[in-house]
């Protein structure tokens, strides 16, 4: 089945575009018309882990050995930094997830033809590509949004530090 | 994370002064409201509202600070970039914009951003203070008349000149201009017996940064103020011209969702200091008169922007005091209201900003993270606010009564952008750079000055692609005698309510052109003085010297 989805092409992403903004703005609005007040945090759902397994590896290249230990903790290091913003960001986040995941969504506005764990890697390196430079504020900012999430926490665990001749602060005092 | 007991061997001021019987109430453990009267009740315990809890202290006055940061000391600054950020600053240290097109550090605990600043000290400078007093009919706020009162916190922050050596990114900041004849000169700091770590950013763990948390806020507590930390002030109640109470919700302990408990604040006068963004949107979230729709408006940010470089020599920016050296030549060769200038530093890396603030991703992002040890960074902070196409953003509440700053960027700024992009560039190859990576996600790294002027002056300077940040937020309460300019008095009194006042950097009416504490610090040790007067009718009183 999947073998007769086209790739998208440059000009279906940005007709994708158009209409993905279209559909993150009604994410937002409806969520926020249901509820105006203390929204709950976010929740890693098995297919944002999915799709966070797949994206990292190809957002970190060769900082990552990309067995399942280090995967799962790219993972887990991401979880823990969105736990720690304001709750209104979280929903935004998991309205992200929720674009990345599900199918249609999936297929003809991140471009990703089979599920998350099929993902060919230089799909998904196109993907970020198309959404960073995106004329689209809204794809341009989920890219930026995926970056740091990634890799900043990626970076700020001490396992990461001799990689990139980062010694770590003083141990008496940390 | 693993949260070791006090393992330093560092003296806590803090633990020995909770352990004397200070007055703190963490309301994410109340388990039912809470009312509470002062004379005085201060909403922020950064720069503006920790001068002034001392000095309203010191001169007998009952005072209530509220705070919706969590008390944090020496003992939990572990130096970890993962826990600082959430525990510290305002949203995880990654507050947006609304087009999320520039990214805000602001400080969120007890100290607010003192606790976890760089030490820059500067006082405001002259030709801004003209610029006010021209524009903004602040006739008292010349050089010489707030001198005594930089002094006077000078004196009791310890702010002075650096004796060591500044650290090599600095020093490249130096060299580099030094090769060109533009003139860089050394940064005062606030410091006292500084260890010279370099994680200034992620609270001292050694007590020697003289914040808000290690000086006035203790002084204040000593004679008898109480701090109420994860509270955040909801809404202040009004009653004719008069505001009669706060109304504050209890947060949880990660500070992140109220808890359901409330605190009732009531005093004879309030001020406002949660810092510009969390200020303007109090008074808005409170519906405070504002006739001429000023809250908010003119928020300044020093957009700043980053060009990294590559050496063959180890940079280690990680290490040493932050920032030591800077340069004024591209703010001082030009008319203030003219072409937007900007001030260089020398701004220190660790591994989770500099690897979010790099762009692009995989391989190449990687192998540019390998360099981490060799790179060199510098900054350029644009002095916005001093031109009609400069006249900052606009502080809205969301749905939620959570604000949100809008900073569109004109093409005045972007030009000033541009050439900040060239200036950090041509000084980095100056200094010896082997590659010059200006932070653009259509950038590259160039090997030549020459490559990199020509990429520079092509680049796209939209939104989202070139890297903007802030560390300095300022005005969207302007201060001006003329309530038609301005919301707030010289005196630092909300023009149309007879007991509040506002002391932060939200009173500033442009940005301040240098990095911003000393202003704040000076500026409200003059406020808080004139208030200590008003309400006992004394002299205002002596600060206590280190």
């Amino acid at each position: 089945m999947a073998s007769i989805v086209a790739r998208p092409t440059r000009r279906t992403f940005l007709k994708a575009g158009f209409f993905g903004t279209l559909a993150l703005m009604a994410a937002g609005s409806i969520y926020r018309i249901a509820r105006p007040e203390s929204p709950p945090g976010f929740v890693m759902h098995p297919q944002a882990r999915s799709a966070l397994s797949a994206i990292a590896p190809v957002m970190l290249g060769n900082a990552i050995a990309e067995t399942p230990v280090d995967i799962d903790k790219a993972v887990s290091l991401v979880d823990d930094a969105i736990s720690g913003l304001p709750l209104r960001t979280q929903q935004e986040i998991q309205n992200l997830f929720a674009l990345l995941t599900l199918g249609p969504s999936r297929r003809f506005l991140v471009g990703i033809p089979d599920d998350w764990p099929r993902a060919k890697p230089e799909d998904i390196a196109a993907f970020l590509q198309d959404w960073r430079h995106s004329r689209f504020a809204l794809m341009q900012s989920a890219y930026h949004a995926l970056h740091d999430l990634i890799i900043g926490p990626w970076y700020a665990d001490a396992s990461s530090w001799a990689s990139v001749g980062y010694p770590g602060p003083l141990k008496e005092l940390s | 994370m693993a949260k070791s007991a006090s393992s330093s061997p560092i003296p806590d001021p803090i633990q020995a002064g909770l352990a004397s019987g200070w007055k703190v109430i963490d309301a994410s453990t109340l388990v039912a409201d809470r009312e509470v009267e002062a004379d005085v009740a201060i909403i922020g315990t950064g720069a503006g509202g920790g001068v002034t809890a001392e000095i309203l202290a010191l001169a007998g006055l009952k005072v209530v600070l509220v705070e919706e940061g969590p008390l944090k000391s020496s003992k939990d600054f572990k130096m970890h970039e993962a826990e600082a950020y959430p525990e510290l600053y305002q949203e995880s240290a990654a507050r947006k914009t609304r087009d999320k097109a520039i990214n805000i550090l602001q400080g969120r605990n007890v100290g607010g951003s003192t606790t976890v600043n760089w030490t820059s000290s500067f006082r405001t400078p002259g030709d801004t203070l003209s610029y006010w007093q021209k524009n903004f009919g602040l006739n008292d706020y010349s050089a010489e008349s707030l001198s005594p009162w930089f002094t006077m916190m000078e004196q009791r922050l310890h702010i002075g000149a650096w004796a060591a050596a500044p650290n090599e990114n600095n020093d490249l900041l130096r060299r580099g201009a030094a090769q060109l004849g533009i003139p860089a000169a050394a940064i005062q700091r606030n410091v006292k017996a500084c260890w010279n770590l370099g994680y200034c950013g992620m609270g001292c763990p050694t007590n020697a940064k003289q914040s808000m948390l290690v000086t006035t806020i203790p002084s204040a507590l000593a004679r008898g103020a109480t701090l109420f930390t994860r509270t955040r002030a909801d809404k202040l109640l009004f009653t004719g011209d008069k505001v009669h109470g706060l109304s504050c919700v209890a947060l949880n302990e990660r500070g992140l969702a109220p808890t359901g408990h409330r605190i009732h604040v009531r005093a004879k006068h309030y001020v406002v200091a949660g810092g510009a963004i969390n200020s303007p949107a109090l008074l808005l979230r409170s519906g405070a008169p504002d006739p001429q729709h000023l809250l908010g408006k003119r928020t300044f940010l020093h957009p700043t922007v980053i060009s990294a470089a590559l050496h063959d020599k180890k940079v280690d920016a990680y290490a040493g005091a932050p920032q030591t050296i800077y340069s004024d030549h591209f703010l001082q060769t030009q008319a203030i209201d003219g072409a937007i200038g900007y001030k260089l530093e020398a701004p220190p890396l660790h591994p989770l900003l500099f690897a979010s603030t790099m762009s692009g991703f995989g391989v190449q992002h990687a192998a540019m993270m390998k360099q981490f040890a060799h790179t060199h960074a510098l900054l350029a902070l644009l002095r916005d606010g001093f031109h009609d196409e400069s006249c900052g953003g606009t502080v809205s509440l969301q749905d939620d009564g959570s604000p949100v700053l809008d900073y569109p960027i004109s093409a005045f700024v972007w030009d000033g952008v541009r050439r900040a992009l060239l200036s950090m560039a041509e000084i980095q190859f100056a200094a010896g750079a082997k590659a010059v990576y200006p932070v653009h996600e259509e950038a590259d790294g160039y090997s030549s000055w020459n490559a990199a002027r020509k990429a520079i002056n092509a680049l796209a300077y939209e939104p989202l692609k070139t890297r903007v940040v802030s560390a300095h937020v300022m005005g969207g309460c302007t201060m001006s005698d003329d309530p038609k300019q301005g919301i707030v008095s010289s005196r630092g009194r909300y023009h149309e309510l007879a007991n509040l006042s506002v002391h932060d950097g939200s009173l500033f009416p442009t940005s301040i052109g240098a990095n911003p504490q000393l202003s704040i610090y000076g500026i409200t040790a003059k406020l808080a003085s004139g208030l200590a007067t008003d309400l006992t009718g004394k002299p205002p009183p002596s600060l206590p010297l280190l």
